[in-house]
C-alpha cells in the first residue's frame, strides 16, 4: 500500500519534470518503456507505411478541420452554456423549465442521432424550400459542416449548461451577499462576484468536458464531413489496410489530449481557483 | 410542423417501421446492458490491479484507463472490432476448427464492455479508495480472508460511493450504443436511418428514435435514483 501514488504532488506545485523523470526510473518502468520502444519500432518495420506520405496534407487538413470543429464548438457552446446555467439556477420558472428540459433531451439521446437528425432531417427540410435555395446561406447549408458545427456546438452547450448549473449554485451565498452589502447592483454583483467565481469553479471540470467534446468530432465523419477520422477512413478503404491507418489515428487522438490537458493545466494555474 | 408528419409510418405492423424501431432499441438494451456488465468485471479487476497489484499491474491499468480515455470511443470500437474479431477467427483457425464470424451481438458487447471497462475502474477505484481504511483494516484483525474482507466489508461500504459514477456509466453506454451504427449493427440508430432515408421522412424517425433513446435514458435515471437513495440510507448527507 505504501506508493499508491507514485506521482503524488509532494511540492505544492506539483510534480514537476523532474519528478516524472524519477518516477520514471523504476526499473520495470524502463523495462516497459524498452518494450513499448521494441514494440513501436516493429510497428514501424513489419506494418506496412508506404501510404503515410501521400496521405500527409490531406491528414494535415483533417488535422485542421478537427481542431476547427473542436475550438468553434467549444467557445460558441460554452457561450450558450452561461445563460443555460444561469436560467436553471434562477430564471423565471418558464425559463427554468425550458432551460432544464433542454439539458435532459440533448444529454438523454446519443450525439449520432442529433447528427443526423440536424443533417438529413434540416438539410432535406431546406432543399424544399425555394426561397432557402436562392438565398445566400444556401451556399452554406449545402454543406455538411455547419450541421456538424451546430450538433456540437449545441451537445457542448447542454453538457457544459449542466456544469454551470452548478458552478453558479455554488457560489457561497455569502459572497453575493457581502456584494450586495457593499452597494453594488445586482448586475455589478454578476458580473464582479458571481459570474467570475463560478466561471473559476467550472475551469477544472472543462478540461475533462473539452477532451470529451474532442472524441465526439469524429462523428462528423459520418455526415461527410472531412476531419481527421474521415481522411483515415478513406486511406482505409483506399488502401485495404485495417489496422495501420487506425493505430496512427489512435495515436494522434492521444498526442491531442496529452497537449490539451498539458494545456488547461497551465491555464488553471494562472487562474485564482478560490480553493 | 405536425401536420407535416405521417404517423401511418411508424405503425407497428408490416408497411410501418413501429416493430423495426422496437426491434431495434431492444437491440440497443440488450448491448448497452452486456456491455456494461462486461464493463463493471473489467473495471473491478483493473481498479484492483490499480490498488492493490505489483507495479508493473499498475501501470499496464493505467496505460489501460489512459488510452481509453483519450482515443475517440468510435477509434477504439473499430480497433477493438477488427482486432478482436481476427484475432478470435485465428485463434479458431489454428485450433483446428472451421473460421467462425464472430456473432454481432456479441461482439457489439466486447468492444463496448473494453471501452466502458475503461471508465468503471475509475469510478471503482474511486470508490474503493473512499472506504475508511480503518473499517478494512478492522476486518483484517478480526482474522477474515482478503476475498471475504471484499464481500463483506470494501463491497457493501463502496457501493454508495460507486453508485452516481456508474449511474453516469450506464447513461454513457446506452448512448453509445448509437456507435455501433457506424460499424454496422442493426441496433436503434442504424435501423432509423434505414428507415428515415427508406420512407424520406427523416425528422419523423429521427424524432422517434430520440423519443425511444429518452424514455430509456429517463426510465434508467428514475430508478437509479432511487437504487441510490436507497444505498445511501444510514449515511450522513453530503455536506454543503
Amino acid at each position: 500500500m505504501a506508493n499508491i501514488e507514485t506521482f503524488g504532488p509532494i511540492d505544492p506545485d506539483g510534480p514537476g519534470l523532474r519528478d516524472h523523470l524519477r518516477a520514471m526510473a523504476h526499473p520495470h518502468r524502463l523495462v516497459m518503456l524498452a518494450l513499448a520502444l521494441a514494440g513501436l519500432a516493429a510497428i514501424i518495420h513489419y506494418m506496412d507505411w508506404s501510404w503515410l506520405p501521400a496521405y500527409l496534407p490531406k491528414l494535415w487538413n483533417g488535422l485542421l478541420m478537427t481542431l476547427a470543429m473542436l475550438g468553434s464548438s467549444v467557445v460558441v457552446g460554452f457561450v450558450f452554456a452561461l445563460p443555460l446555467g444561469l436560467a436553471q439556477v434562477t430564471g423565471p420558472r418558464i425559463l427554468r423549465w425550458l432551460a432544464t428540459g433542454f439539458c435532459t433531451v440533448i444529454r438523454g439521446t446519443p450525439l449520432l442521432l442529433q447528427l443526423w437528425l440536424f443533417y438529413y432531417g434540416l438539410g432535406s427540410l431546406f432543399a424544399q424550400f425555394p426561397e432557402i435555395r436562392d438565398s445566400w446561406a444556401w451556399a452554406y447549408l449545402r454543406q455538411a459542416w455547419p450541421y456538424g458545427f451546430i450538433a456540437l456546438t449545441i451537445s457542448f452547450a447542454a453538457y457544459q449548461g449542466e456544469v454551470m448549473r452548478g458552478a453558479f449554485a455554488g457560489v457561497p451565498r455569502g459572497e453575493l451577499e457581502a456584494a450586495r452589502a457593499f452597494g453594488m447592483s445586482r448586475w455589478l454583483v454578476f458580473r464582479r462576484v458571481w459570474f467570475p467565481r463560478s466561471v473559476f469553479r467550472a475551469l477544472p471540470t472543462l478540461t475533462g468536458e473539452i477532451i470529451l467534446q474532442l472524441k465526439s468530432t469524429p462523428l462528423v465523419a459520418t455526415i461527410t464531413v472531412t476531419d481527421l477520422y474521415a481522411i483515415v477512413t478513406r486511406a482505409r478503404q483506399e488502401t485495404f489496410l485495417t489496422y495501420e491507418p487506425l493505430l496512427l489515428l489512435a495515436a494522434i487522438y492521444i498526442c491531442l489530449s496529452g497537449i490539451l490537458v498539458i494545456a488547461m493545466r497551465w491555464l488553471e494555474n494562472r487562474v485564482p481557483t478560490g480553493r | 410542423m405536425i401536420a407535416g408528419f405521417d404517423f401511418s409510418l411508424l405503425a407497428y405492423d408490416s408497411p410501418g417501421w413501429g416493430k423495426a424501431l422496437l426491434v431495434g432499441a431492444l437491440q440497443s438494451v440488450k448491448l448497452a446492458a452486456g456491455g456494461y456488465a462486461l464493463g463493471i468485471v473489467i473495471g473491478t479487476v483493473g481498479a484492483a490491479c490499480k490498488l492493490y497489484g505489483s507495479s508493473i499491474l499498475k501501470d499496464l491499468a493505467e496505460i489501460y484507463t489512459t488510452v481509453i480515455r483519450a482515443v475517440p470511443e468510435l477509434v477504439l470500437m473499430l480497433l477493438f472490432y477488427y482486432a478482436g474479431t481476427d484475432l478470435i477467427s485465428r485463434l479458431m483457425v489454428s485450433l483446428g476448427y472451421e473460421r467462425v464470424d464472430v456473432n454481432g451481438l456479441l461482439a457489439g458487447i466486447l468492444v463496448l464492455g473494453a471501452v466502458m471497462g475503461g471508465y468503471a475502474t475509475e469510478v471503482l477505484r474511486g470508490a474503493i479508495r473512499a472506504v475508511p481504511h480503518g473499517q478494512i483494516e478492522a476486518a483484517r484483525a478480526f482474522g477474515m480472508s482478503p476475498l471475504m474482507v471484499f464481500r463483506r466489508v470494501t463491497l457493501p461500504a463502496m457501493i454508495p460511493h460507486a453508485l452516481p459514477g456508474m449511474a453516469n456509466l450506464w447513461m454513457i453506454v446506452t448512448k453509445d450504443t448509437a456507435l455501433l451504427a457506424v460499424i454496422g449493427f442493426s441496433e436503434l440508430t442504424l435501423v432509423t436511418r434505414q428507415a428515415a432515408s427508406a420512407t424520406r421522412a427523416y425528422f419523423l424517425f429521427f424524432l422517434a428514435a430520440g423519443a425511444l433513446y429518452l424514455v430509456l435514458t429517463l426510465t434508467s435515471n428514475i430508478i437509479l435514483r432511487l437504487v441510490e437513495r436507497r444505498s445511501r440510507r444510514g449515511l450522513a448527507p453530503a455536506a454543503g
